[in-house]
């Protein structure tokens, strides 16, 4: 996947306060039988969209309240949990997020989030319970996400908050790279591996 | 030298390279695909114009959305029919070794790669899947990865990863009669919580451990993730060794003892720190039961449903509360003698043979309940096969039950095996999240024997009960 680069990021946000929302949530298995990447947004949340007939709109859930919009979605802690489906985050910034804010991350979701240029962003609970609160009041709160100086402004309370990213994974996203292809061009290195271990090809 | 645990031993063994202040290039000695989480994968080598690295280092299934009955037709749902198709023309194209549907040797990837021999101590094993971590059973680092990931394995046989932290899990005495290692297992998760041990990835020690069978190990790798970990392993011994001389094709019987010589240092060494421990004791443990929409909600099956502020380590109050709404419980409330609607005995967590065992040592000579629907889901051929040639398929039938063919079936509900909306379904699998087994089923996950037990009774019900007689 091409991704965009990514620096900074100034967006209202869109918060979903429940805790452990798995992936199973983010995309239900039975829209996993597509063969490319395009088009999971429409399914994003799906079960949480729609009411119990799968077709009447859920007007109580937050994606289909119109006061809300953004490209931060902002959600409470282990957020991620579960299968291991690459779908989730393909949803996630199909529907047009670049950002998930939460107070931790499921492992492997962050690894996908990563890879397809969707920042995960760790922040400790009380400010998580504090941002929550304040959009939830005004829709129209900013939050400007700066990956380079790797902090979280809230240009109406003042608010910088600190976040940790692993460096390289940072300049991976910041350049718009690939783990794939540093691996490519680590062949060589690999190649090197596999005769000192005398593992056959 | 420096006291090493076995995950550092057998994870610095595979490190490629080092990356100043970033991740490690991870040498990956088996992968294993399936039909849900390659397709991509696939697409972007084309894009890129590469071919598949390591081919022989590739081993593929159809398991995740196959129907389980009349396998031998066409699968009636067109996008699962192109997805195991596309799968058939990807490993063809890149020659790629796939026991693909109607294989004699089909079935769920985690099933197979142990009972096929390919899983063997000392390996690192990913697969587009997180139960991946049911390999960590023979002293293996075995993860789930995403899709991206899936590529880059096929693309450089390597991974970038960080070394997690490590965590030691040790349970020690006898165990309590009708508790299994899924019950084990859940009791570890219930008390870390499903986000607990995120960032780790856990040795399980202790001689309540050493003393399970491969398949009981298995089943206690399996549900590692559940708890947020990224793996979990057992140090191989002669239990696993027996084990793989009677699976493993690959190793010949001259380098045999050799080979066992080799495996017997995948060990922590004596006196080794790590980041954290947990220390159990096995009389604790009574057959448990879920009772909420995620795995660290579990309690005994005897036992009652705690009332809200109780968990809130768990989940806060408002997701507690949503939570028990979607099952329909109250807080408070005894679980047992709730009626139960489905039964699903399978899945990588507890489709294995053993498994049937335990479920037919409790519907002998009984019979099902007349309102409980049953899924009785071999999680391989093999499986399917040692089922009949054991008799077990006659206790089974004898007792209203019918087999059905292998596949995750009901465990993620990809294929027709759905749990109706509000009905419930007492599931051997390892998931119990909103709508896992179907839009709006309420699934509560227990043990074979507890799943065998609400089957005969139509009620939640400690196998206990059933075992005395
Ligand atoms: S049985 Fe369930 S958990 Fe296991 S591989 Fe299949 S879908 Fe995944």
């Amino acid at each position: 996947m091409s991704k965009e680069k990514f620096i900074i990021l100034e967006s209202t946000c869109i918060p979903l306060p429940v805790e452990n929302v798995d992936t199973d949530q983010i995309i239900p298995a039975r829209f996993l039988t597509a063969t490319t990447r395009q088009g999971f947004g429409e399914n994003l949340f799906r079960d949480w969209r729609y009411l119990k007939d799968g077709i009447s709109v859920n007007n109580t859930f937050i994606l289909n309240n119109p006061s809300f919009s953004g490209k931060i979605l902002v959600t409470g802690k282990n957020f991620g949990c579960g299968s291991s489906r690459e779908h989730a985050v393909w949803a996630i910034y199909d529907y047009g997020f670049r950002v998930v804010i939460s107070s931790f991350f499921a492992d492997i979701f962050m690894n996908n989030a990563i890879n397809n240029g969707l920042l995960p962003v760790r922040i400790p609970e009380q400010n998580l319970q504090n941002l929550i609160h304040l959009v939830q009041k005004d829709p129209q709160t900013n939050v400007r996400v700066n990956l380079e100086a790797q902090t979280l402004e809230i240009p109406a309370t003042g608010e910088i908050i600190g976040f940790e990213i692993n460096r390289f994974k940072k300049e991976c996203l910041i350049n718009g790279f690939n783990d794939i292809d540093y691996l490519i061009n680590a062949r060589n290195k690999i190649v090197e591996y596999e005769a000192k271990k005398g593992l056959t090809a | 030298m420096k006291a090493k645990t076995l995950f550092d031993k057998i994870w610095d063994d595979h490190v490629v390279y080092s990356i100043e202040d970033g991740p490690d290039i991870l040498y990956i000695d088996q992968h294993y695909i399936h039909e849900v989480t390659s397709p991509q994968a696939f697409n972007g080598l084309e894009e890129r114009g590469i071919p598949v690295f390591r081919p022989s280092r590739t081993l593929a299934t159809a398991d995740h959305n196959i129907p389980t009955k009349d396998q031998h037709l066409p699968i009636k749902d067109e996008l699962s029919r192109l997805q195991v198709e596309k799968l058939t023309e990807n490993c063809r194209k890149h020659n790629i070794r796939l026991f693909g549907l109607n294989h004699p040797d089909n079935g769920i990837v985690h099933v197979i790669g142990p009972e096929l021999g390919f899983t063997k101590p000392g390996m690192t094993i990913v697969c587009g899947d997180s139960h991946t971590s049911t390999h960590g059973a023979f002293g293996t680092i075995a993860f789930g990865i995403g899709t991206s990931e899936v590529e880059m394995v096929l693309a450089s046989q390597c991974l970038l990863q960080t070394k997690p932290m490590t965590m030691r899990i040790t349970v020690n005495g006898d165990l309590n009669k009708g508790v299994t290692s899924k019950d084990i297992i859940m009791y570890i998760i219930a008390k870390l919580s499903s986000g607990g041990a995120t960032g780790y990835f856990v040795e399980y020690c202790g001689n309540t451990i050493e003393k399970l069978s491969m398949e009981a190990r298995m089943t206690i790798c399996n549900m590692s993730i559940e708890m947020g970990a990224r793996g979990g392993l057992i140090a191989p011994d002669n239990i696993t060794f027996e084990y793989l001389k009677e699976h493993s094709k690959k190793v010949k019987q001259s380098d045999w003892e050799s080979t066992v010589q080799q495996w017997k240092n995948l060990k922590s060494d004596a006196g080794v720190k790590f980041k954290r421990e947990i220390s159990i004791t096995a009389s604790e443990i009574k057959p448990m039961i879920t009772f909420g929409t995620n795995p660290g909600m579990a309690i005994p099956v005897d036992g009652f449903i705690p009332g809200s502020g109780e968990m809130d380590d768990k989940g806060g109050d408002a997701s507690f509360i949503k939570s028990l709404d979607y099952m329909g419980f109250k807080p408070g409330e005894q679980i047992s003698g709730h009626t139960v609607d489905y039964v699903f005995l399978g899945s990588c967590t507890n489709g294995r043979i053993e498994d049937f065992r335990a479920f037919a040592s409790i519907v002998k000579g009984r019979q099902k309940a007349p309102g409980i629907t049953a899924l009785l889901v071999p999680g391989s051929k093999k499986v399917e096969e040692q089922v009949k040639k054991e008799g077990l398929l006659k206790i089974l039938n004898n007792a209203g039950f019918e087999l059905r063919q292998p596949g995750c079936s009901s465990c993620l509900a990809m294929n027709e095996d759905k749990i109706p909306a509000g009905k419930y379904a007492v599931s051997t699998s390892n998931r119990n999240f909103e709508g896992r087994q179907g839009p709006g089923a309420r699934t509560l996950l227990a043990s074979p024997l507890t799943a065998a037990a609400a089957a005969i009774t139509g009620k939640i019900t400690n196998p206990v009960e059933l075992m005395n007689n």
